[in-house]
């Protein structure tokens, strides 16, 4: 496990003097879920296009298992894509697209119509075979295009964008049916998404790229309790930002942190602290615990607005300087009726320790502190 | 009732289109089968008894080696068209947005003329003495003129000049429509250009080629003005043998009964266009 089989190293791609990706490196396991994650114009899309063979890189190689593809053409790597748009051939029938790559390695024709059975099996569409990609509903057509892909054995599957046609619950559906997949097949998936939710739930490592760089590269609990930095808290997840400084570094590995007038203990961070120092403290909507406004503890503040989320009433509380806070708290079983008025004053505070300490970046997208 | 008076402007399109369809179209059409199952008549042109002669006369011998030579030089063209346009439909395709404006802009530009002064236009160049000559001459390539006026050539040459355009157009509009993750596709499954060519992108500009035959082939058998002026006596195409029938030899049983065998082979090409579309999953023309 955690062998490298697809090494990317100082990629550089350039379209019309635009830097898309600039010196990426990037190393897949063998059999890992990876996703690319990023917003849209981050370079996630030409990074999975320079791995299919499409484009080629202006600097930079890649290898798969010690093999230098850099210049190869697509239709001679081992590697296999599900297009956005699936990239159906209107004019064959469904079993004709999936024999199309075993046709093209002029395997003999019973191979073909037992694997292609296989695959057709292995997505539930063997009573389509007959059928045109016209024929089909959107979510059948997208699990033609991973079993035309995937009948042919790649050492990688790549996905591009594969659910985002598809509407709410079916993606849900196709998002634990991929996962299945990955793991009978046992290949490697490198999925591109700009849904952190996706990314979230169904990868074994996500890539956060932003500009064609790297943010941060990490476990999915990696990339959204331990944020690199504020541009992955941003857009994994939603986070609420308090602006904290450094009260004392303790000699222990804890630092006191001024926060609204609190002063709590929090573990030291990674990065060096300095007394004065400001930073950003991070919290989860989830680490927020709203008390009653008679508590000790806490900042005062008030609801402004209240979310039934199903499982979980979701709220925005303003604090008297303005500060907006997310909170999402568990319906409790004790208390089926929990619930907020409008206006009503309360005491926002936090368990030390699940919270997450960033420096401060000095960048402008300040406002946009709570961007989902 | 109500309705329609209700709807004064609906009602008129409607009329004005059914009414365009039923006297422009329908009842002409009408009018050749007609003519084409009656007898031949010094006087009055047509006349009973009704017969199936006409018919019977396009089996004559003579008449099937003009229809042959016809489909022949006809099918040449279409070639020759095809094998002009479907590149260029191509690449047309693959140039930037601007350069594709100016490109279909020169295309449709000869438009503006009419073909009949361009043919005259063409028989300048081909001439004995004309341009094409001359420069040939003048270059050193030729010692005395060659004949290129009043050939099969001439015709197939004139016929290409003023049909490619009809078959670049439906080209251009199938390549446009070809997208490029399709072809993406068929790369990243293994298949190199010619795999791809061959599997992917024929099938899925069919119904282009098939437009453009349809579009080229039977106008190439009609224009009889071309061979008029550029074939001379021996390179005739059906549709001189129907203008020659009305208005020279008087013989409207047989220019009805030929014009209909035109009408046919266009409604039999619609239909295989249709077949071919119908296979990518679209509807039909």
């Amino acid at each position: 496990m955690n062998q490298t089989l697809l090494s990317l190293r100082s990629l550089s791609k350039q379209f019309d003097g635009k830097s898309i990706l600039d010196s990426l490196d990037l190393d897949i396991y063998d059999g890992e879920f990876l996703t690319l994650l990023g917003p849209s114009g981050c370079g996630k899309t030409t990074l999975l296009r320079l791995m299919a063979g499409f484009e080629h890189p202006d600097a930079g190689s890649i290898t798969l298992a010690g093999q230098d593809l850099t210049h190869t053409a697509p239709e001679h790597r081992p590697l296999n894509t599900v297009f956005q748009n699936y990239a159906l051939f209107p004019h064959m029938t469904v079993f004709d697209n999936v024999a199309y790559g075993l046709k093209m390695e002029k395997r003999p024709k019973e191979e073909i119509r037992q694997r292609v059975e296989e695959a057709l099996a292995m997505v539930q569409l063997e009573d389509f075979a007959g059928r045109k990609p016209h024929q089909l509903s959107g979510g059948q057509q997208q699990r033609v295009a991973i079993a035309r892909a995937v009948v042919k054995r790649p050492k990688v599957l790549l996905l591009d964008e594969p659910l985002s046609a598809l509407d709410y619950k079916l993606r849900r559906t196709m998002q634990v049916e991929l996962k299945r997949l990955q793991r009978e097949l046992g290949i490697t998936f490198v999925f591109v998404t700009h849904d952190q939710e996706e990314a979230l739930s169904m990868s074994d490592r996500v890539v956060v790229l932003k500009d064609g760089l790297i943010q941060q590269l990490g476990t999915p609990r990696e990339v959204y309790e331990r944020p690199a930095n504020l541009f992955t808290a941003r857009f994994v997840g939603e986070t609420n930002f308090f602006p904290g400084h450094v009260d004392r570094a303790n000699g222990d590995e804890t630092i006191t942190v001024d926060v609204f007038g609190l002063k709590r203990t929090f573990r030291k961070p990674d990065f060096p602290v300095s007394e004065g120092q400001p930073l950003h403290v991070l919290l989860r909507p989830e680490d927020i615990r709203v008390l009653a406004p008679d508590d000790a503890d806490g900042v005062p503040g008030k609801v402004v607005e209240r979310n039934y989320k199903g499982s979980t009433l979701d709220s925005v509380i303003h604090l008297a300087d303005g500060t907006e806070v997310l909170a999402s708290e568990f319906f409790d079983e004790d208390d089926p009726a929990f619930d907020y008025r409008l206006g009503e004053p309360v005491r926002v505070s936090w368990v030390d320790g699940w919270e997450w300490l960033l420096p401060q970046e000095g960048e402008p997208e300040q406002e946009a502190a709570t961007d989902a | 009732m109500r309705n329609l008076m209700q709807q004064p402007f609906r009602t008129a399109v409607l009329v004005l289109v059914w009414g365009w369809l039923l006297f422009l179209v329908l009842a002409p059409n009408l009018l050749v089968v007609g003519a084409s199952v009656m007898t031949r008549s010094p006087g009055t042109f047509i006349s009973l008894p009704l017969t199936l002669d006409a018919y019977r006369q396009l089996f004559d011998p003579l008449y099937l080696e003009v229809f042959l030579h016809s489909l022949y030089m006809a099918a040449v063209t279409t070639t020759v068209c095809l094998l002009i346009g479907y590149p260029f439909a191509w690449s047309l395709s693959k140039v930037g947005k601007q350069r594709q404006v100016l490109l279909i802009f020169l295309l449709i530009v000869p438009f503006w003329t009419n073909s009949l002064v361009r043919t005259y236009a063409l028989k300048l160049i081909l001439a004995t003495n004309g341009l094409l000559n001359s420069a040939l001459m003048s270059l050193g390539w030729i010692d005395e003129p060659v004949q290129m006026l009043y050939t099969e050539g001439a015709v197939v040459i004139g016929l290409v000049y003023l049909l490619l355009p009809f078959m670049i157009l439906p080209l251009y509009s199938v390549f446009e429509d070809l997208r490029e993750d399709l072809l993406r596709a068929s790369h990243d499954l293994g298949a190199g250009r010619f795999s791809t060519f061959i599997h992917v992108i024929v099938p899925m500009t069919l119904p282009g080629v098939l437009a453009g035959i349809m579009l080229v082939l039977l106008p190439a058998m009609g224009l009889f003005f071309v061979p008029d002026i550029l074939g001379g006596s021996r390179n005739l195409l059906v549709g001189n043998v129907i203008k020659n029938q009305f208005l020279d030899a008087r013989n409207w049983p047989f220019g009805a009964a030929a014009s209909i065998m035109l009408t046919l082979a266009m409604a039999f090409l619609m239909f295989a266009h249709r077949l071919s579309k119908r296979r990518i999953g679209e509807d039909g023309v």
